[in-house]
């Protein structure tokens, strides 16, 4: 079984209709690719997934559960790397990854067993007893990943989880995330770096005003829109659909 | 999704307050002094200061010193300063400026085990700060009648009554600086309308009227009796109001944080 699937999905705040009948599948091992500028409702559409938001029409089946009925025991097989870091800042590296597991039910001996390797995968294996408080945007954003991985989950949700790092930063997570992939984990991730999604995902999907405009593979997405490179000195590449389907304007 | 809803609750909400636990060891021993050094200094200063311009064993206070009547008041006092601190201070930066929250629930938590976690959890941190008091109090020979020690189940109710309040104002709170109003708005004249410093019946009838509303007044009708050694008069109709504000104001302080967190 797929497992994410969004049917029809429907979100409004107020007048403002933020996800307007958006329907996609994942495919277990791969990773999927929700694209779109900022404002376009690529958080929403991640709540709703989670159960945080209850939508106003559409349905949503999270790792064979019903969402946002069984939302709780859906999360329990479910990674997410938010936004923005919320590691606590009361706690060294290895008790985030402590408490953290405990909120899944986990045993204190089946965590703690966890942790070394946890911290090894973020490059962390040196930073155990440190305070989160002196780490680096780099490292925090390393840990998150790792916090995401306590409960060994089935799907892992990345909110734009590269935004902010410099490329070394940048490019160490998507090395672990192909590391990840190659491990057979499925991806959901939102970005608005197109090297990130050209990278990473098997299947994109371009979200512009609550609807998705585009699908496909990173390649079949640059061979329909934009069939002759806008410059001659570089193939066309993901940014050049990217621009042309939701235009130049900015968007905050 | 209508966010008053009944609440959710499952034990999931042990694993939130054993995180709260786990911060507050690390600075345990001076979270527990700063939290007993202000009570302290009132009831010493009123206490001998201000007791010993009164005529002894009146019957106001009990027929004993003035110092042992506040000393049960200042335990009711200093459970509702620590219950509030936590529910307002602490939990609205776990909430909102940390965003630890909106960690937890990625996980198979539900916001619903988050409330119930920060209400205990400020309840039993306010029973650390009451019995903090109470040990003292004893120490000192204020109190030596067992029944006392049925003053700690109160002292946790009173935790739970302020708490669930406290996090209605928090579930509301734009900023820090609101919580200011509901201390000098709610909590300050509480304190001085509900028997603490003063027995009740020195009030106008109006004010003694509206004390029976307010929480702190059944705290101290529980606590002052057991700390002279006797039960306390209707001790059911008290246990009942604070059961009553705890649950109520609970059950509203979850539908407005759901509305807030998971719209």
């Amino acid at each position: 079984m797929a497992p994410l699937i969004v049917d029809g999905l429907h979100k409004r705040y107020g007048d403002r209709e933020v996800v307007a009948g958006i329907s996609f599948a994942l495919v277990k091992g791969q990773c999927f690719g929700l694209l779109g500028p900022n404002g376009a409702g690529k958080t929403t559409t991640l709540r709703c997934c989670l159960g945080l938001t209850a939508p106003d029409a559409g349905g949503i089946t999270l790792v064979g559960e019903p969402v946002p009925g069984r939302a709780r025991e859906a999360r329990a097989r479910i990674g997410v790397v938010p936004q923005f870091d919320n590691l606590d800042p009361d706690f060294s590296a290895a008790e985030n990854l402590l408490v953290f597991g405990r909120y899944f039910g986990l045993s204190d001996a089946v965590i703690r067993a966890r942790i070394p390797r946890l911290l090894e995968f973020a490059g962390l294996s040196s930073k155990a007893d440190t305070n989160i408080k002196t780490l680096s945007g780099g490292m925090k954003r390393r840990l998150t990943l790792a916090r995401a991985l306590v409960n060994d989950p089935d799907l892992l949700v990345l909110d734009e989880p590269t935004t902010g790092l410099d490329p070394q930063a940048r490019h160490l997570i998507w090395e672990r995330l192909q590391g990840l992939l190659a491990e057979g984990k499925t991806i959901l991730l939102t970005t608005h770096f197109m090297e990130e999604a050209e990278r990473l995902c098997q299947q994109l999907a371009i979200m512009d005003e609550g609807r998705i405009i585009a699908r496909g593979t990173p390649n079949e997405l640059i061979a329909e829109h934009i069939p002759v490179s806008p410059s001659p000195l570089r193939p066309a590449n993901l940014e050049d659909v990217f621009l042309k389907l939701t235009g130049h304007e900015l968007r905050d | 999704m209508n966010h008053f809803s009944p609440p959710q609750l499952s034990w999931r909400a042990i694993s939130v307050w054993r995180r709260n636990f786990m911060v507050w060891k690390k600075l345990a021993i001076p979270s527990v002094l700063g939290n007993l050094a202000d009570p302290m200094i009132y009831m010493f200063g009123l206490g001998y200061g201000l007791g010993s311009l009164l005529p002894a064993a009146l019957p106001q206070f009990g027929g004993g010193s003035y110092i042992a009547f506040l000393a049960a008041g200042t335990v009711c006092a200093s459970t509702m300063n620590a219950a509030s601190f936590e529910a307002l201070y602490s939990a609205f930066s776990r909430m909102h400026v940390q965003k630890s929250w909106e960690a937890i629930m990625n996980a198979p938590v539900a916001l619903d085990d988050v409330v119930l976690a920060e209400l205990l959890w400020a309840a039993a941190k306010a029973t650390l700060s009451g019995v903090a008091i109470l040990v003292v109090v004893a120490a000192l020979g204020l109190t030596s009648s067992p029944l006392a020690l049925w003053a700690i189940p109160v002292i946790f109710l009173t935790g739970l009554a302020f708490a669930a309040p406290g996090l209605i104002i928090t579930a509301v709170a734009p900023s820090y600086d609101f919580f200011m109003y509901y201390f000098t708005l709610f909590i300050t004249p509480m304190t001085l309308l509900s028997g603490v410093f003063f027995p009740l019946e020195q009030l106008p009838a109006g004010f003694q009227a509206a004390a029976q509303v307010l929480p702190l007044t059944h705290a101290v009708a529980l606590i002052r009796p057991l700390l002279f050694g006797q039960v306390p008069a209707m001790a059911w109709l008290h246990v009942l109001v604070l059961a009553t504000i705890t649950v109520v104001a609970f059950w509203i302080a979850l539908g407005l944080t759901r509305r807030r967190l998971l719209s």
